[in-house]
């Protein structure tokens, strides 16, 4: 276990904010510079810029070079993202399954199948 | 208990459900096969799926919406590949924008054996084309993630953050 570092205040402030959690999600890809990401918000680039520089200062993201490019990526371990939203999409099948057993255990002949189209 | 297994590959975005139930292949292929039994078990409750084509055919398309209790609906479509009844279907599961731009969510692989006489496992294989589409996908495939639109990847951003 490690101690809160005083960056935490700093890390909360940054995702007390919709389009700066917005940005950290998609910064997790790494592929948009801060142009590109400006591109999908209703406000001006030198306020996406802000939100992009508050976000670096807490640690969230970091620019990096790639090319001639320079990307915005997400500075936490994209598997472990993975796994636990690959862990929540596995209760939608769990509840698909729960649906089709109470559906196998039904009369055969009372689930209407004579309209093959609506 | 009817899920014997699950495997998940956050390195390739999959998941695997293997699950067992007591019916014939037949009755576990016409789930996929029979739009009105596909309908009762896809959405979750609050969202029931209407299907509304049913082209179960290699090249074809499946078309259904969901519907919310405020009356809010949600598109989606498959997109066919493979076809070999009673056994498998390839599919690619889509939705629409608000706009009618198409999201591609994910490659689905379904495998149906009969193991034995009445008992029918069947395999579900998801793929996801990124982490987009893996969050897209649960927020249509749960109450929840259909309700608010949100972000389920938020929580896990400032876990993840707070972890390091």
């Amino acid at each position: 276990m490690r101690v809160a570092s005083p960056d935490i205040d700093r890390v909360f402030a940054a995702f007390a904010d919709h389009t700066r959690r917005d940005i950290v999600r998609r910064a997790i890809s790494g592929k948009e510079g801060v142009l590109e990401l400006a591109s999908h918000y209703p406000m001006s680039f030198a306020a996406v810029q802000k939100h992009v520089a508050v976000l670096e200062r807490a640690g969230l993201i970091t620019k990096q070079r790639v090319g001639r490019r320079k990307v915005v990526r997400t500075n936490m371990d994209r598997l472990f993202v993975a796994r636990r939203l690959l862990d929540q999409y596995e209760e939608v099948w769990r509840a698909r399954i729960d649906r089709i057993n109470e559906l196998i255990a039904e009369r055969p002949g009372t689930i209407g199948t004579k309209e093959p189209d609506r | 208990m009817t899920v014997i297994a699950v495997q998940k590959d956050p390195q390739k975005l999959t998941l695997t459900v293997d699950a067992e139930f007591d019916a014939s292949l037949e009755r576990v292929w016409q789930l996929w096969a029979d739009p009105r039994h596909l309908e009762r078990w896809w959405g979750p409750p609050a969202y029931p799926a209407t299907v509304t084509k049913h082209d179960l055919a290699p090249g074809g398309r499946v078309e259904y919406y969901m519907t919310g209790p405020n009356g809010d609906q949600f598109q989606g479509y498959w997109d066919v590949v493979t076809v070999e009844p009673p056994r498998r279907i390839v599919l690619r599961d889509s939705c629409s924008d608000a706009d009618g731009t198409p999201n591609p969510e994910n490659t689905i692989r379904v495998d149906i054996e009969e193991v034995a006489r009445g008992r029918t496992r069947m395999s579900i294989e998801t793929i996801f084309p990124s982490i987009e589409a893996l969050e897209r996908a649960l927020a249509k495939g749960t109450e929840e993630g259909l309700r608010q639109a949100v972000s389920q990847i938020d929580a896990i951003l400032a876990e993840a953050t707070l972890q390091r």
